[in-house]
This record gives structure tokens, sequence and C-alpha cells, in this order.
């Protein structure tokens, strides 16, 4: 029996997104699906890495933290999860989750969708969509993982599992997947392929479509931000939808929350690519049903794309960074004296080098700012560099400016991160061999 | 003239090098100004600090919304670039400081 409504809830945006709004939506939500969507383009490079130095990680690093709390509501409330945590190990995690399971004695079983990792099929003479270069160009390559679509994440969903864990898919294809799954869309409908697309762009980002990323005291003002509930939708079979939040949590869904995400990271209104649709966004009507319900209609779609976009990772040497604060008279012009005496020392070791006055023009440039003379301005240094003992140099010399630099310097902080650069390529579709294994 | 912030709200998006910006009206009134007043041009000109590629503008009517996409707008690209806001999600308050005609 196919269902009349289905209620897909989204706890998790990001990688490091806040842990207790998905337990609040899987407690009081009511729902079919919790999606988490955890995996940016470049956590997928780091989680690789991780993968390196030891085979058992490689998986979302607050998997454990994640499924610890939600596995025992999960199981409660008969809701399956799916989530793209498995990162570059999904295979790993559904064991951390099945050890998790055994744990807290509950019983679950975890699907896991295989075939993202494509990066022994490459040979590094595959040209760059950004700079249309050969990707060995770039640096080390260190992954390269496909987007996959629907067609990868179905096979799961007809399984028994409780928990479908992937790598690398499309953002909003773990929404569709769910209503393919349970309304028996046709595949190649592609007018309900885009509005689901619709949907599930809507949701990826959690707390995105309920206030965060979008409240401003003074022109938008958004009530209970310490309590921001994230989004489920009630998806019917035509493809429409109906946006809303679990009833006491704080943040608002509102039109205009609704339209700023509809765009949010779209390149073009009228082709949003997914690897399931060519989605075009351009007739999508929201409608204010009552308070923080919004009825979502409209959005069509064209045949999906021949080729899959794959994200690869590179080695981008370290990056060097330090800060240190100056106020009162002549902030300004302290904080530029103590930049100066930094680029006189050591700019000519680095390839790529920056200084910023935070509080004044690190953020728009120094064009846009108009007005008065900020108190405090805070020096921000930072330089790029293969070899992580030249980074290094960019902090000890901003933390030496305390007894060598302009009178008043506080507060100076200094640190390295290795770099992981991330571009793309275009896959042919059947390079690309999904699998599904239940540990 | 009036700041954009009075009449508009915006949001930034990034992918790759490329940062995309939209533009709505508080009054859905205020629509046809935006489209006069905020041409990709203006947006090339307004954020010549950020964008060292092209600006284009998409119309969405049915929305009441305009989108920009700025190409080379993100120095080397999200992952690399040594920018304090590498993903530019500030700068839909840069775009806000456009300044307009106020209304007629």
């Amino acid at each position: 029996m196919k269902k009349d409504v289905i209620r897909i809830g989204c706890g998790a945006g990001f990688s490091g997104d806040r842990l207790e709004p998905a337990l609040i939506l899987t407690e009081q939500g009511d729902l079919d699906y919790l999606v988490l969507e955890c995996l940016a383009e470049r956590t997928i490079a780091l989680a690789q890495k991780a993968k390196q130095q030891n085979p058992n990680l490689g998986y979302d690093p607050m998997l454990e933290r994640r499924i610890t709390g939600l596995l025992p509501l999960l199981v409660k409330h008969n809701t399956r999860l799916i989530t793209n945590m498995g990162a570059a190990n999904p295979l790993s995690g559904a064991q951390k989750i099945i050890d998790i399971a055994k744990r807290l004695q509950l019983t679950i079983k975890v699907a896991v969708v295989l075939g993202d990792d494509v990066f022994a099929s490459i040979s590094g003479d595959e040209p760059s969509m950004e700079g249309n270069k050969a990707l060995s160009t770039y640096g080390t390559l260190i992954s390269a993982n496909a987007y996959m679509g629907v067609d990868a994440i179905l096979p799961a969903l007809k399984t028994d599992a409780n928990i479908i864990l992937t790598g690398r898919v499309a953002d909003p294809s773990l929404f569709l997947a769910p209503m393919i799954h349970e309304f028996g869309w046709d595949r190649a409908d592609w007018d309900l392929m885009g509005k689901g697309t619709v949907l599930g762009h809507l949701m990826e980002c959690a707390g995105q479509i309920t206030g965060g990323y979008f409240a401003d005291p003074v022109s938008k003002p958004v009530a209970g931000m310490e309590n921001l509930g994230h989004p489920f939708v009630d998806v019917y079979p035509d493809g429409s939808g109906i946006i809303g939040k679990v009833s006491g949590t704080g943040g608002e869904i509102t039109i205009r929350t609704a339209k700023e995400q509809l765009l949010y990271e779209v390149l073009d209104p009228g082709n949003y690519f997914t690897p399931d649709v060519v989605a075009d966004f351009r007739s999508v009507h929201f409608e204010e049903i009552k308070k923080d319900q919004i009825k979502v209609t409209g959005g069509t779609g064209k045949p999906k794309p021949s080729q899959l976009k794959v994200s690869v990772g590179y080695q981008a040497g370290f990056m060097g960074e330090g800060e240190i604060s100056y106020a009162g008279a002549h902030a300004k012009e302290r904080a530029a004296l103590a930049g100066e005496i930094i680029e006189k020392r050591i700019r000519n070791l680095f390839d790529e080098f920056r200084v910023d006055f935070i509080g004044l023009s690190s953020l728009h440039g120094p064009v846009i700012p108009q007005g008065s003379e900020p108190y405090e301005v805070r020096l921000r240094v930072v330089g790029k560099s293969h070899s992580q003992d030249k980074a290094n140099l960019i902090g000890e010399e901003v933390e030496a400016l305390y007894t060598n630099g302009p009178a008043g310097g506080g507060g100076a902080r200094k640190s390295v991160k290795e770099i992981i650069g991330v571009v793309s390529i275009l896959l042919d579709r059947d390079k690309i061999n999904p699998e599904v294994i239940i540990p | 003239m009036i700041k954009l912030a009075k009449i508009a709200h915006s949001r930034a998006g990034d992918k790759g090098n490329t940062l995309v910006l939209s533009l709505f009206p508080f009054d859905e009134n205020d629509y046809p100004r935006l489209i006069q007043e905020v041409t990709a041009e203006k947006v090339k000109a307004h954020l010549s600090d950020q964008v060292k590629g092209e600006v284009s503008r998409y119309e969405i009517p049915g929305l009441h919304a305009l989108l920009f996409t700025c190409t080379e707008a993100l120095g080397t690209g999200v992952t690399t670039s040594l920018a304090l806001d590498a993903h530019g999600k500030s700068l839909s308050y840069a775009l806000l400081e456009m300044k307009i005609n106020p209304k007629p």
C-alpha cells in the first residue's frame, strides 16, 4: 500500500551541526524518515586522509555522538535514518553503528551504499571543471568521490534496514530517494523529480530554512535562535510539500526564509543540476498556510545529466595565520605598522600572502566600508606554503610583535592548518557502479 | 540615496570560486525598482574588491527575486582561499551596502 503522505525531517545540515535538533525531531516530530546531511565538498577529502592514517576511520567524526543519542529514538519511533555520515569509509561507519547498537542492546540493520569512491579510476590527466587543467597539476591527489543520486540509494531503501549509510551522494537525493520509494514515482517523470528535488534542496541545510543564516535583529528578527528547530517536510504523491517544525522549538519558517533557502548556492534557477534531474526552480510557489507552515508547489524538471560531478581532493600545502589587536588612539595606524613590519620581514618567503585588518576591511575589502574609525583593529596575517615550518613562521612573527612591534599590541594568536583543495571533474555515469552491502 | 539594506534582504552562497547572491524586496511592490536599480553592471562595480570575473543576473518574477552569480569571486576557491571569510558568507551584506535612489 502506497502512503498518501510521508514526513521527512532534516536534523543536520553540515558535519558540525548541533546535535539536539535531530533528537527533538525524532522524539516529537512523528517522522517517517530522518536525514542527516553532514558532508561538504572538503569534508570527504579530510575523511579520506583520516582513513589513510587509520583504515578504521574516515567516517564522520561526529557519527558516534550523533548515533548514540539518536538510535534509541529511531528504534522507538520506527523512523528510518538516511545519512551521508559514511563519508570516506561507510563500511567502518556501519560497523561503528552496529557496535553502538550492541552496546545499547538494540536490534538494528544498516545498509551501506558504496560506489562513490572513484579514486582508483582517476588517472590525473582529466581536466578540472574550474581551471580546465589536468588534475595532477594541482598537487598530490588524495580523493575522488562521485556525486551519486537516487539510483544508488533506492536499493538500500528496498531492504529492511533501519539506517542507510552513504558516502558522497547529492544532498537533495537523500530526500528524493524516500519519496520515490514510498510513492512509486517513475524516475523518468522529470517534473516529479524536479518537484522532489525542490523539497530536498529546501531541506538539506536544516536550520537555514528555520531562521538560521537569516536572522537579523534589526531587519529580520527571529525568536528563539538558541533553540532553533530543524525542519520536516510532509510530502504528497503529487510532489507538493508542507514544511514545518516541531512546535515549541525556536526559529521560524516563513515565505522569506523559504525563498532565501530556495536560491541558496543555485548557479542557474532554471537549470539546477543533480544526478537525478535538471530541476527548474522558477515556477516554485510558497504559501503560508499557518504560522511556521509553508506549502511548496511548482517546480519542473528536465532529463538527468549523462555525466556525474566528481569532487577531487588534493594536498595544497599549509596555511599559517597570526593575529594581534590594537585599540584606542591610532589603533588603525599601529595595526598598519605591524602589518608592514611582518611584510618586510617574511613576505618574500610565500607565494600567497595577505594582511587583513579585522574590524576595518577583512570581510568586504577596503572599497565598501565607510564611516567612522573603529575603536579596535585586529591585524590578521596569513600565508600559504608547502613547508609547514614556513607556515609556522607567520604566527611566530606576529607573536613576536608583542615585544618588537608597535605599542599596545595584545591578544596574539597563531595557528597552522593543512589545506586540502577540492576541484571537480565530470565522469560518465556508466563508470560509476553503486552497490549496497548489509554488514 | 538609500542603502539596499533598507528595502531588501539577501543570502550568499558559494560554488567553487563562484559567489551566488540572492536579493528579495521586503515589499513586493519594490521588485520593479530592484530590477531597474540593481543591474549586473552595478553589482560588478560595487563588488569590485571581490569579483574578478563576470556577474550574471537572473530575474525570477514568480518569487519576486533576483539572483546574481559572480565568477572568480572567492580567491582561488573556497577550499584554498586565504580570505578570512573563504566562503563569502558575509558578502550578502556587502551587496546590501549598495546605494540606490530613494523612491521617486
